[in-house]
């Protein structure tokens, strides 16, 4: 029998994962850009398992909503990145360092 | 079902989203020598909504769309100030942005989308709101940054304020999901009446604590201040001077909507948590900021220690903080616009006037400029009679009857430290000689240098003459 808590316990993995990708990452932006997507989707099952164990459809409009903006937020990242790879020739964490103190 | 009525308390919004799609429109297909006309525009038509606003304000709160947009006082001085620095603003960027071939109409269409994001953020009646709100907000502001594509730190301060902004709001929503869970709505009010019956207090203790952290994230408290710094030093400093301004507002507007529209119960479990990032900021901001050497840096730090400040105000959980913090917002936005135009008025094409030493012997070679920073800068430490120091003794009023009065001395001492680097600066301009070889060249572009002598005499006018608009923000909260 799969309960609420699997359902919360296998979100709250997804989200350490992606904020210790996000922390332990020093190679990639576009490893980041994934852990963020990651993140949404964590809270999304989240979402889901409350909504449906609350018999509440509400929670499963927001996800609507998150997976929306969550394709907004990918294109703007991505955009970025590609500007950064102009500027600078690179997207390795460890070098985005100009500005510091 | 969406009827009539609540479109026409929506009103503003509606509107404003129609303008940006017309502003966008008009701007691909006027004719280049034309193209300032969208600058005018977009400013007749923040002048319109502001109008909008205080016009069509209910006596009261009403809401609209099934609670998730609320119309009430608050929303209101919020959304009147946002939409009035953001008039500064455009004024100041005109003509930076020519200057260096940056005058383009995304510059407006964005700040416009992210205005609207700002309007409906303290507005917001459910979760849905908020998120959406401070979405459209931050979306656009990382566009903004990265506004100077050929620029190596723009693009970088960009993608640090995107990947931290969205860890920012991953936590929010996390924090959102848990407290959806504990009472099973997403409607603020409803939630707000849920939170008794809750079975699950810790899950919504839980979910508060990472609400919380988000919230600090958007307004750049400490810890979670890593983005400001180089956001401020690496974006386009008209932008900068809009990002330090009605986000600060709409920064206020999420933490009350959130915290005492939803959760204003559970405040004996937030109030600690505020006054730790308080305490945080208000020394990292002020200590930071003593070493630094760049002006847009140091006001970076020195927007920290105020969101210090801010807090102190939230920190007393009752009708006389959030007047006090909202006071505080205000101040802090017509300030922060005030210091970031000096900048603009004395920066030129390939030369960016933000080290504190090209503002060494300021006084000589224009006093009025010297003047006008000098107002500005005293009102961010608090100097009486300025404006910010009026805001700074409300927030730690407010402080001592929360019965924190060691969060008001900590306060206090942290005020007589930043002093320190503020008085710097004005040492600086008025004592130091210029540096050999160098010039400084006014903008001489009319309506910036009359915008700005406006805006630096306001907060002067406003500190001896604050009443009204305190008992404007007083009224917001009663009832």
């Amino acid at each position: 029998m799969i309960t609420l808590s699997h359902y919360i316990v296998l979100g709250a993995i997804l989200f350490c994962i992606s904020v210790a990708g996000l922390f332990i990452n020093r190679k990639n932006v576009i490893v980041l850009l994934m852990a963020i997507e990651l993140m949404l989707l964590a809270v999304n099952i989240n979402f889901v398992a409350f909504s449906r164990f609350n018999h509440d459809v509400a929670g499963q409009v927001f996800v609507f909503f998150i997976l929306t903006v969550a394709a907004a937020e990918s294109a703007i990242g991505l955009a970025i990145l590609v500007l950064l790879f102009r500027n600078r020739s690179t997207v390795n964490v460890a070098e985005i360092d100009s500005m510091k103190g | 079902m969406p009827n009539l009525n609540d479109i026409l308390i929506t009103l503003p919004e509606f509107y404003l989203v129609a303008a940006a799609c017309v502003l966008l429109l008009a701007d691909a297909f006027l004719p280049a020598a034309k193209r300032v006309w969208i600058h005018w525009l977009s400013i007749l038509v923040l002048v319109v909504a502001a109008y909008l606003v205080v016009k069509g304000q209910p006596a009261g709160s009403v809401t609209a769309f099934n609670g998730s947009f609320i119309r009430d006082g608050v929303a209101e001085i919020l959304k009147v100030f946002a939409l009035l620095s953001t008039i500064l603003v455009f004024i100041y960027a005109r003509p930076y942005l020519i200057d260096r071939k940056l005058f383009v109409g995304e510059f407006y269409t964005l700040t416009i989308f992210a205005v609207i994001g700002v309007m409906l953020l303290v507005s917001a009646g459910s979760l849905v709101m908020v998120y959406l709100g401070l979405e459209l907000l931050t979306l656009s502001s990382y566009a903004l940054v990265a506004l100077n594509r050929d620029s190596k730190l723009s693009s970088e301060a960009a993608i640090k304020y995107f990947v931290l902004g969205a860890l920012a709001s991953g936590m929010l929503l996390y924090g959102m999901s848990m407290v959806y869970g504990a009472t099973g709505t997403l409607d603020l009010v409803q939630l707000h009446q849920a939170i008794p019956q809750s079975t699950m207090p810790h899950l919504l203790v839980f979910g508060l604590i990472f609400m919380i952290i988000g919230i600090a994230f958007k307004l750049g408290a400490a810890p979670f201040h890593m983005w400001i710094p180089d956001v401020y030093q690496g974006a386009p400093t008209a932008v900068t001077a809009f990002i330090g301004s009605a986000p600060k507002l709409a920064a206020f507007g999420m933490a009350f909507r959130l915290l005492e529209t939803g959760m204003g119960d559970y405040s004996q479990h937030w109030q600690l948590m505020l006054a730790v990032l308080a305490v945080l900021s208000l020394a990292i901001g002020n200590l930071v900021a003593i070493v630094q050497t760049n002006l847009k840096r140091l006001l970076a730090y020195s927007t920290i220690s105020h969101m210090g400040y801010l807090l102190l105000g939230l920190v007393n959980a009752g009708p006389e903080g959030y007047s006090a913090a909202m006071f505080y917002a205000v101040s802090y936005a017509l300030m922060s616009t005030a210091a970031f135009g000096v900048i603009i008025a004395l920066s030129r094409a390939g030369f960016e006037c933000e080290e504190i030493d090209d503002f060494k012997g300021l006084n000589q070679r224009s006093p009025w400029m010297a003047f006008l920073m000098m107002l500005a800068l005293f009102s961010l430490a608090g100097v009486p009679p300025m404006f910010g120091f009026f805001a700074k003794l409300l927030v730690l009023q407010a402080a001592i009857h929360a019965g924190m009065m060691w969060l008001a001395i900590v306060g206090a001492v942290f005020a007589i430290i930043g002093l320190y680097y503020y008085l710097h600066v004005v040492k600086v301009m008025y004592f130091d000689k210029p540096v050999e070889g160098t010039e400084v060249r006014l903008q001489s572009d009319f309506t910036l240098r009359l915008a700005l002598s406006l805006n630096a005499l306001v907060l002067l006018a406003l500190g001896l003459y604050w009443g009204p608009l305190l008992s404007w923000c007083k009224q917001a909260f009663v009832g």
